[in-house]
């Protein structure tokens, strides 16, 4: 091998082609940015609701049991398509209403089965989570998940 | 030990060890909550488990490779770290960062997205100690003989510093979020930090085989190029359902399954180093890790990871227990490995000892690491079971986890043997030294 590349020319090949392929890497995440903000979400729909939602989704850390997206733990169900499962994409004022109750009636205190702590949201911020839920769902995403379940 | 200095490493890897054990208890704790969910989850629900879990280990992976930096520049470039003092403050500072967080999380304290829960005052502690740490090694080094290891360990920590820093940014559209959260985790794991494991397992080889430093050097920039040129464009095999365009499917595929290529260039570097090595090292614990890293990080990061990274295999597994099988033996092969062989080579030299209790270190290895592969196996079978059930099938999440219960029964069963085999490692380095002989001050062990 010590014919075919010398060190200094190994060492070369390493800084030039990596920051060639960072390059080429962050112009077609500059792309995705735009078409994030253009086409798969609704940028018109992101208002102060939607973005409360996703602090209080933050705040509680729902993440670490759930996923979102596909994203996070494998504790709890999906959320990414939450609201469609509960037909928001049909009755939207009816799958809030069943999201409100959800959270509410969490923990379920049933033996054996895994548990959701209460997190004592009111009104308003089930609102606002139920806004961010129903934001999410109309993402593009390449058709994932393959179906409801998530 | 040839420079005063490099015994600041030993501080490090005290505080890495402690919050090792912090990590396995408490994924030992969440491994419980998936067969009995009724247990305490009033008082520490599963979040703040697994947040405390997965935090730990980060950081304390961290601080095994600051204390690996300190351990080995001062050889590398022949000089005392320039400031000691500095890296005591860094440390202090991160460990107050440390337990300030996780003590925070019991009390629900933290912040909302996956891994980088830590509170905003701990992000920026964290970032004013990697600043303090690239000072200190950055002005050794420069100061100093210039070797490629050096090169590539300190590219490789420049790069953890600055992807960090978009662990501040939190835009509130969630996809724009999710694009840049992957700018910290998979540059990280699938970026930067191959470049420290890969200079980390370069300095190993060197020193244990006796190699020529030429030849190693060669291989180290051959390995890192075929790390960066795959795994940054391989960013793309977590862009595919996140709202992003369709043609990181392509992309993401083709440039994530070549990320295997450094992982396999690895293991052939370090079994052709011993191989050709006419040393006979004394301390055959840590070439064991060493050489046991390379085979597992191939395993756990390059098979398991190829295994779900083309985009129509994805579609289905994607979210499932396949992907945390994945997480769990990448993590330990790739890095929790690493660390360990490190240290278990360095801890005689800092002691001035002989290696020492070389069998049941060598017995740990084997404990810890077929229970870490059984615990992947498991739960691979778990995933793909959940996958068919679920994604293909449609059945209802928790119908589905149901079926899976006798996964998690033995994932905590292989939980509790690696928890032993972490407590054995940890008596074979630290607890008391059979049959040693103590090397006398100034004196270099055999084949130091
Ligand atoms: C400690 C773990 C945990 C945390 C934290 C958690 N959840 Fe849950 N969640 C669960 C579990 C477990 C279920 C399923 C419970 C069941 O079916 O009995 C669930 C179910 C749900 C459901 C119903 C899903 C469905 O398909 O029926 C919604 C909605 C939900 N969670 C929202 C949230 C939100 C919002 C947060 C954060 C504010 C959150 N969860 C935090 C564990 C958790
Ligand atoms: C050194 C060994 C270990 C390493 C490197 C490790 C690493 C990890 C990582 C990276 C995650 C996040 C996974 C992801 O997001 O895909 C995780 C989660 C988890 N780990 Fe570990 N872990 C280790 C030991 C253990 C042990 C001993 C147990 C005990 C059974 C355990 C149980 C868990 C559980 C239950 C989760 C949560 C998974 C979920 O979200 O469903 N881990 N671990
Ligand atoms: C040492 C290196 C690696 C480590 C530590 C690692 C760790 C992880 C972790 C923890 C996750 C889960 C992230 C989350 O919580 O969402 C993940 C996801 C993933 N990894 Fe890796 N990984 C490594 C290398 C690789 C490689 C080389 C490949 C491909 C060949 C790969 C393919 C994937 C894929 C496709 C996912 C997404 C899984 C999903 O869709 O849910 N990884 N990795
Ligand atoms: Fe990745």
């Amino acid at each position: 091998m010590s014919e075919i590349l010398s060190k200094s020319a190994a060492r070369n090949i390493f800084y030039g082609g990596s920051a060639f392929f960072f390059v080429v890497f962050a112009a077609l995440v500059a792309q995705s940015h735009y078409y994030a903000k253009t086409t798969s979400t609704d940028e018109a729909a992101l208002t102060a609701e939607v973005v409360h939602g996703k602090r209080i989704w933050e705040k509680h850390a729902c993440i670490n049991c759930h996923t979102i997206l596909g994203e996070g733990a494998y504790f709890a169900p999906e959320l990414g398509n939450v609201f469609v499962r509960y037909g928001g994409d049909k009755d939207p004022q009816a799958a809030r209403d069943a999201l409100k109750a959800w959270m509410k009636s969490q923990p379920s205190g049933v033996q054996g089965r895994r548990q959701m702590p209460q997190f004592n949201l009111d009104e308003k911020e089930l609102d606002d989570l139920n806004a961010f839920f129903e934001w999410v769902s109309k993402i593009k995403t390449n058709n994932w998940p393959p179906n409801k379940a998530g | 030990m040839k420079y005063q200095t490099q015994a600041i490493a030993k501080w490090y890897w005290f505080a890495a060890i402690a919050l090792f054990f912090v990590q396995v208890f408490a994924g030992l704790w969440a491994g419980f909550i998936y067969i009995e969910p009724n247990f305490l989850s009033g008082l520490m629900p599963f979040n703040i488990v697994r947040m405390i879990h997965s935090n730990a280990l980060i950081v304390w992976l961290l601080l095994g490779f600051f204390g690996a930096t300190y351990f080995l520049i001062p050889e590398e470039s022949e000089r005392e770290i320039y400031s000691p003092l500095l890296a005591y403050l860094q440390l202090v500072i991160l460990i107050v960062g440390a337990l300030g967080a996780v003590v925070g999380y019991v009390f629900r304290i933290h912040e909302g997205r996956e891994f980088l829960e830590q509170p905003l005052w701990v992000k920026l502690g964290i970032i004013v100690a990697a600043l303090i740490f690239l000072f200190n090694v950055s002005v050794t080094v420069l100061s100093g003989r210039k070797t490629a290891i050096t090169n590539i360990l300190l590219l490789g920590l420049w790069g953890i510093a600055v992807f960090f820093l978009f662990a501040l940014y939190n835009p509130a559209n969630l996809v724009l979020d999710k694009m840049y959260w992957w700018w910290v985790v998979h540059l990280w794991v699938e970026g930067v930090w191959e470049l420290v494991m890969a200079s980390i397992l370069a300095f190993i080889m060197l020193k244990m085989t006796g190699v020529d430093r030429e030849v190693i050097e060669k291989w180290l920039y051959i390995i890192v190029a075929t790390s960066l040129f795959t795994g940054i464009m391989g960013t793309g095999h977590h862009y595919l359902w996140i709202g992003m365009p369709a043609y990181w499917q392509w992309i993401g595929s083709i440039f994530s399954s070549l990320e295997i290529i450094p992982f396999f260039a690895m293991v052939v570097f370090c079994f052709m180093m011993v191989w050709k090595g006419r040393r006979n090292h004394p301390n055959k614990a840590a070439l064991l890790w060493a050489l046991g890293c390379s085979v597992l990080a191939f395993f756990g990061a390059g098979v398991w990871g190829l295994m779900h990274t083309l985009h129509p295999v994805n579609y289905y597994t994607h979210g499932t227990q396949v992907t945390a099988a994945h997480g769990h033996l990448a993590f330990y092969g790739a890095y929790v490995a690493l660390n360990l062989a490190i240290m278990t080579y360095a801890f005689p030299i800092i002691f001035r000892v002989n290696p020492y209790n070389q069998v049941l270190n060598m017995a740990s290895f084997w404990v810890m690491s077929s229970a870490m592969a059984f615990m992947t196996f498991t739960l691979t079978f778990a995933g793909i079971v959940q996958t068919h059930l679920q994604r293909v099938m449609g059945m209802s999440y928790m119908e589905v986890q149901d079926q899976l219960s006798v996964f998690y029964w033995m994932r905590f069963g292989s939980g509790l043997v690696v928890v032993i085999g972490v407590l054995m490692w940890v008596y074979a380095t630290l607890g008391p030294k059979k049959e040693i002989t103590i090397v006398p001050d100034g004196a270099l062990a055999p084949a130091e």
